[in-house]
């Protein structure tokens, strides 16, 4: 339960302590040396705990948002690397629960679909539209899922009789035709 | 220490901000310092509610039953401890393990105000709480632990949880806690079960009532 006091692990953890200890008293140059000198370690602790190479950029602003809001519960006292380390390290758990859960929802999309379909949705796939483009190019795999689950508005169970897919499969090629296409139509935009 | 001479990488905007955004703060006390003074509070509390209680009727109860120092001790400790627990909580780089540190002396208020009840079936003419006197312990603990808990919230925002809903619960804890231990002052029978359930109900929900709204008093605050 009780930690023990984290020791300073040198001379660098001196410096940047001092930095953090002038930013508390409103010093913006120490406070500027210190940010910079956060976002590598930051960066390093992201990679270590497995997040993927293109959200390390958002814990390292999420981590140095939260240095800067909670800059009064820092104790000069004590070592400053131990500190950031302990926050860049939620962070980056908070934001891969995000992630998971984002992916989950999209996974489960097919289902949520299935019992709240639109009619209009199917109705703005017109043909030589960009979206209907867009499928067009999707490998067949994906294709198939799109047209059967999304188009045709069929249910998992009648896409699995008609295709001989799995409704497992049918949901990952969903789900990945869906980032495909989310991310082709962005670009087009 | 010029940033100018320091290499340009993709967080310099967001760096410029919060740089132009840094105001002086002063560094928290320790969480223990920062408990006593709520504690401190808590105490003046108990000695204006003690101007008006019955103090020979509860110096007679406790006569009558030493064993309710137990049940008495172990709410007074499950509010110190709680509220330590809630201000390291409170720290973003603290271990929500520290949740942990009041469960003993928790379990101790449970066990003990247990025994009080067995007693009570047990030892006949035991005077036990009735339903309306029931009623007025879960009003008094309710109102207690507003001001209590109003307050112990507003001195956590000065820190920054990064749980906060786990920190506004253990300080909801150690206000029901708190509260519990100043009925005593009021509270001169023993307590029955339904008595017990009724105290555990009040504490319960206090307890909800934090998380539920401080917690989200925390976030607001910039977690």
């Amino acid at each position: 339960m009780s930690q023990p006091q984290p020791q300073r692990t040198g001379p660098e953890d001196a410096r940047l302590s001092a930095w953090m200890a002038a930013a508390q008293g409103g010093d913006q140059a120490a406070y500027v040396c210190l940010l910079r000198e956060c976002t590598g370690m930051i960066e390093r602790v992201a990679r270590r705990k497995g997040v993927p190479a293109d959200r390390i950029d958002d814990v390292v602003q999420e981590t140095l948002l939260t240095v800067h809001r909670a800059r009064q519960t820092y104790d000069p006292a004590r070592s400053f690397t131990a500190w950031l380390r302990v926050i860049a390290e939620r962070r980056a758990v908070d934001l891969m629960r995000k992630t998971g859960r984002q992916a989950l929802r999209e996974l489960h999309a097919p289902l949520a679909y299935e019992r709240h379909a639109d009619e209009s949705q199917a109705r703005q796939v017109e043909p030589g539209g960009k979206l209907t483009e867009a499928v067009a190019r999707l490998p067949p795999g994906q294709r198939e899922a799109v047209q059967h689950l999304l188009l045709q508005e069929r249910s998992l169970a009648e896409a699995s009789a008609a295709t001989g897919r799995s409704q497992g499969s049918l949901k990952v090629n969903l789900h990945r035709a869906l980032k495909s296409l989310r991310a082709r139509l962005g670009q087009a935009r | 220490m010029s940033p100018i001479s320091e290499p340009q990488s993709s967080y310099e905007g967001l760096i410029g901000s919060l740089a132009a955004d840094l105001r002086p703060v002063r560094p928290l006390q320790p969480p223990s310092a920062r408990a006593l003074i709520w504690l401190a509070a808590v105490f003046a509390a108990g000695l204006g509610l003690a101007a008006m209680a019955d103090l020979p009727a509860i110096a007679a109860r406790l006569e009558a039953a030493p064993d309710m120092w137990l049940a008495v001790s172990g709410a007074a400790l499950t509010m110190v401890l709680a509220a330590i627990a809630a201000f390291e909580l409170s720290l973003p780089d603290r271990s929500q393990v520290w949740a942990l540190l009041p469960l003993p002396a928790a379990l101790l208020w449970i066990a003990a105000s247990g025994a009080g009840c067995l007693r009570t079936w047990l030892v006949p003419g035991t005077h036990a709480a009735a339903l309306d006197e029931s009623r007025d312990c879960i009003l008094f603990i309710l109102a207690v632990s507003v001001p209590l808990s109003a307050l112990l919230l507003a001195m956590l925002r000065r820190a920054y949880p990064l749980r906060p809903g786990l920190a506004a619960a253990i300080a909801g804890l150690a206000s029901a806690a708190a509260a519990a231990t100043l009925l005593n002052l009021f509270h001169p029978y023993d307590a029955s079960g339904s008595d017990l359930v009724v105290h555990a109900a009040a504490v319960g929900l206090v307890v909800l009532a934090n998380r539920a709204y401080g917690g989200r008093m925390l976030r607001a605050a910039g977690a």
